[in-house]
This record gives structure tokens, sequence and C-alpha cells, in this order.
């Protein structure tokens, strides 16, 4: 890998076996999804054949058969409110709370910064019963209101803005102090819109997170028309075992949003995501 | 408030009073505590007031949703629920129960290899991230975005296309094999193979993630250090195993503590591969899963409270483990 510059020719000849391994393997990873697209666009019987049809015979009625057979556009709505609900709380609270941490002095802020860390600590069984029975009392169970409270609030988000308020310069703000802007002016006007690649970073991975949890609506809802999409397919899957094509492409719907979003932000997803690894 | 806010000032007044008497101050002016200065004036409480606002609706949220809770799961795991609401303390017995299962040994044995397999993708991870590093341009993108694509696809969806693709009579997996002339088993309905048949997803599902990381990790590396090896005459896999390897540490740290944690909490796959009504369930269940089933299925929040009581202590023992043992291993800089 030290050797670059050393000619095109040369590095080009050495680099195929490179990109040999690099396409099967990622042929191995595509795989499953294309194999979900042909599925998804057979009939049962052809899906079911032996040995199995490599071609799919373009059977778009098995895409509206999942919004005729189940709730699935309500579902697809739930997860669209539930995400976007849970990125603008999260980018607001967690952002003010990080700007906190990272700019202003007041006595107990290391120590609420650890607790806020013990969160991170803890794996999400520990606070799931409670956090259930919480909702139950506040009379949210089987609503959405439900499912999105607890995700309102993040450890991880607050914690990732703020190393993030940390590496910003300090001038910038010091200019704005001397200028007579006040704490929240300061915040609300200079030091948030240098954040912003910040906020992109963790609103897009809340929104992934968001948009794929699974076991805290499972618990919360079990009502077909307030679920998310992931509960959703967990039911699709137990009322249509067998008919593959339906569940193929009712999963395929399901990803499709976020494989979009990826597409669209990738180079931010993974910056963010390399960022988290670094720090 | 001015008893606390004459601590920092009577402190900051000794560390610097020495300093300031020699040089700032008039001489021989009577030694008394210097008079607060401005940052511990209105405009200081002021800062203090904001720091506490701007975190308060945070933390609000962080204790009714995620402190409070976790002592109350602490609490619940010492005590039995009655029908009809009300906890009765019973000191260890959730423990005891627990550890007494008849489940248990299995579900730990399954969490634990679940465990294994991810990290043993890790050197998968290294090698393709390796890969991806020489290549530079559109394919360099493409490839990122191939092999990243399982990272965002909504977990559900990947178990079930993954349960299809490893169903027993028409699954595209056994009819590759059946080419081959093996007869492939069923594999998520057969307890023997469902572990993994799920650690195979859980390192596809991860591959990208963990590459993105390494990849980063391998820029950082200088490049006088392959230049100086190569000229002491070290090849390329020499080069991987003394340069590489050891600069990347800190990575493959990074990822062994996430994969750890991931490992040990399966249950996403587990619960949409197999379903609740798979023969094989009983053979694949994982620590993870038996919480699930104690706490939303046969409720029995006290024993779930033990278990995940249970399993933060084996996480952060864990942790703290590696974070031990890295100094054997891990280079910084």
């Amino acid at each position: 890998m030290g050797d670059a510059g050393s000619g095109s020719t040369l590095i080009r000849q050495r680099l195929w076996p490179v990109h040999v391994i690099l396409a099967v393997g990622a042929a191995a990873m595509v795989t499953p999804f294309l194999w979900q697209l042909i599925t998804s666009l057979q009939s049962t019987s052809e899906s079911t054949s032996v040995p199995p049809h490599f071609l799919p015979s373009w059977k778009w009625g098995n895409y509206s058969q999942v919004f005729h057979d189940t709730p699935f556009a309500d579902q697809f709505w739930n997860s669209v409110v539930q995400t976007v609900v849970r990125v603008l709380a999260q980018v607001l609270f967690c952002s003010m709370a990080a700007y906190a941490f990272a700019r202003l002095k007041f006595p107990g802020r290391n120590a609420l910064f650890l607790l806020m860390l013990a969160v991170l600590m803890v794996p999400s069984q520990v606070y799931l019963l409670p956090q259930y029975q919480l909702v139950q009392n506040l009379g949210l169970l089987n609503t959405l209101s439900g499912v999105v409270l607890p995700g309102l609030f993040s450890a991880f988000g607050t914690f990732m803005l703020r190393q993030f308020f940390l590496s910003l310069p300090n001038e910038v703000e010091e200019a704005a102090r001397l200028d007579g802007a006040g704490t929240f002016r300061i915040f609300w006007s200079v030091m948030l819109p240098l954040a912003k690649p910040g906020l992109i970073s963790m609103g897009v991975l809340t929104v992934l997170w968001s948009w794929n949890d699974l076991l805290w609506p499972l618990v919360v809802v079990n009502n077909d028309t307030k679920m998310p999409l992931t509960v959703g397919l967990a039911t699709l899957q137990g009322e249509h075992l067998t008919e593959y094509p339906l569940l193929m492409a009712g999963s395929l719907l399901a990803s499709l949003p976020m494989i979009l979003l990826f597409l669209a932000a990738q180079r931010r997803i993974t910056e963010g995501i390399a960022l988290t690894g670094t720090k | 408030m001015p008893a606390i806010e004459s601590r920092p000032v009577a402190a900051e007044a000794a560390a610097t009073g020495s300093a300031s008497g020699r040089t700032g101050g008039p001489a021989g002016a009577p030694r008394r505590p210097l008079a607060p200065r401005p940052r511990f004036s209105r405009a200081h409480l002021r800062e203090w007031a904001w720091g506490y606002a701007m975190i308060a609706p945070l933390f609000v949220g962080l204790v009714l949703f995620y402190l409070w809770p976790i002592v109350q799961s602490a609490y619940f795991s010492f005590t039995e629920w009655g029908a009809f609401g009300g906890q009765e303390w019973v000191g260890f017995k959730n423990y005891s129960a627990f550890m007494s299962d008849p489940q248990l040994p299995r579900a730990a044995w399954n969490t634990v290899k679940y465990a294994l397999i991810i990290l043993a993708g890790i050197p998968i991870s290294i090698v393709f991230a390796a890969l991806l590093n020489q290549v530079h341009g559109k394919y360099a993108t493409l490839y990122r975005i191939l092999y990243f694509l399982p990272v965002v696809s909504m977990p559900a969806a990947v178990a079930m296309v993954w349960r299809w693709l490893y169903n027993g009579d028409y699954g595209l997996i056994n009819y590759l094999l059946s080419l081959v002339g093996i007869h492939g088993p069923h594999w998520v309905s057969d307890g023997r193979y469902t572990v993994y048949a799920l650690g195979v997803v859980g390192i596809w599902s991860s591959l990208g993630y963990n590459m993105i990381i390494f990849a980063a990790g391998l820029k950082n590396i200088p490049r006088q250090y392959y230049e100086a090896s190569s000229l002491d005459g070290a090849g390329r896999v020499r080069q991987f195993f003394s340069v590489t390897l050891p600069l990347l540490s800190p990575s493959i740290f990074f990822v062994s503590v996430l994969s750890v944690i991931g490992g040990l909490q399966m249950f996403d796959l587990v619960l949409m591969m197999l379903g609740k009504t798979n023969p094989a369930l009983a053979d694949s269940k994982t620590i993870a899963y038996l919480f699930y089933e104690d706490a939303f299925i046969t409720n029995n929040q006290g024993l779930a409270a033990a278990i995940a009581v249970v399993l933060t202590l084996v996480l952060l023992a864990l942790t703290a483990l590696q974070f031990r043992l890295q100094k054997r291993w891990v280079h910084y800089g």
C-alpha cells in the first residue's frame, strides 16, 4: 500500500486482484437485496419452484397487495412521524445540552455529564420495563406518542454534539459576546449554524436508528394501525408466513426510505460514523 | 448562593495570591483576599442559570426515561409482582431463579457463541477495509455504498430476507449448495444451525460499519512507516502484520468493544428470523431473548429485571476487562 506514484499502469496491474476480491465481496453483500427484489416481483408459486426462477415476472401487483392486505400505509406514516418528531426533538434538546456541556461553566457540570454517560453504559433492557410502566401510567400504551416519547432524549446525541462543539474555535463566540450578545443568542444564531455539519451527521444517525427501532415499539403497541413498520413487518410475517413475494415486497418498501437517504447523504453518513470511531 | 460562590473565589485567591502579590498588586497593600473578579459576578451567575436551563429539557427526559428506570430496575430485581400490581421484597430469589433456570446454560452459550462469531467478522472487515483503501475515485464510492447498504437497511426487513434465503426447501442458499452436491439443512428451523446462520447475518450486517471505521483508521497511518519498512525489505504481508495491525489497534479495540456489547445483546434477529413458534427457538434463545420473554410475555417482571441487571454487570465487567487488556496490545499514536 505504500507504493503509489510508481507509474499508473503498474498500479492498475497490481490493483486488479484487489478489484476482483472487492467485487466478489460486494456481490455477496448485494445478493440478498437482489434476491429480495426478484422474489418480490414473482408469483408465490414461481418463488417456491425448484430449481428457482432467477428472473422476475414483473408482478408489481405484489406491492399494491401489501397496501391492500395490511395497514401498510398507516404503518409507513407512523414510522415517518416517529422518526421526524424524534429527530427534531433530539436535535433541539441535545444541541442545547451539548452546548452547555461544551462551553458554559456551572457547578456540577462534570458530574451531570458523567451521569449522562451512565445511560450509554447500560444495555436497553435495564430501562425497558420501567419505561413501559411509565408509558402505561401516562395512559399512552398503544399510541404513537407512547412509541415516540423515550426517543425524544438521547445521551448519545448529546455526547456526539458536545464533541463537535468542543472542536469549534472560540473566537467567533468571543467576538459575539463582546458585541453584547447573550448566551442563548450566541448559541442560537452563532454556534448552531457553525455546528451544522455535526447536527446533520447526528440527525441522520438518529433517523436511521429511529426508523429501524424494533424492540420498544414492539412492546408498546399491538394495534395494527398504531405500530411503525418494524413491528408491522413482524406481524406481516406472522400472517403471511409463506407468501414470500408479499413478504419481500413489504420488507423492500420498508427499507427503501433509508436506502434512498443513504444514497443521498452517503458521504455525510460514512464521515459521521468514521468520526464516532476516532474520538 | 454566596456560600457556594465564596469557595472558588477563595481557592482562586489562594492559587494566584502569591503571584499577584509580587507582580500585580501595589506594594504594601493589605494582604486580604482579592476582590471577586467579574466572572464571579452577576454575569457569572447568569452563565450558571443558562447552563442549567439548557440542559434541563434533556435531563428531565433522561431522568424520567433512563436514569430513574435504571434505579427502578435494580429495585425490581429484588421484588416479586402481585397479580394486581404492588411489589413484594423477595431478596435474591429472582437471581437464584435465573441462575437455576434450565434455559440459562443454553442461552448463555448461544449468546457467547454469537458474540464470538461477530468478533470473527473483525478480521474480515480489516482485510476488506485495507483493500478498499487501495482503490480510489468512483470505484471506491461504489464499493463503499454496496458494502454499507446492509447497515442502513431495517434489521426487521433484513431478517425476513435472510429467512427466505435460508429457507430449507426453496431458499437460494440451499439451491447454490445443491449445485456442489451439498444437501443443505433447514438453517433457521434446526436448532443445530440457527446460531451460525444468525451469526452470518450479524457479520453481513456489521461488515460495512466496521469497514468504515477501519478505513478511517488506516488512512491515519503515516506513509513514512510503510516507506521505512519497505526500505528494510519488508514485503506487503510482513508490512500488514508489523505496521498496519499495530497502528490500527485503537480502531480494532473500538470495534471489538462495540461488537461484544452488541453481540451479547443479540435479540432482533432471533425474534425476526425465527419467530415465536419456531421449533428451533428453544435451542436458539439468547439472554436478551429470555429477558424479553420474562418481561413482556410471561409477565415475570422481577425475574426480567434480575436478568437485565446481570446482563449489565457482565457487559460492564467485560468492557472493563477489555480496557485493562488493551494496554497489552493497543498502541496509541
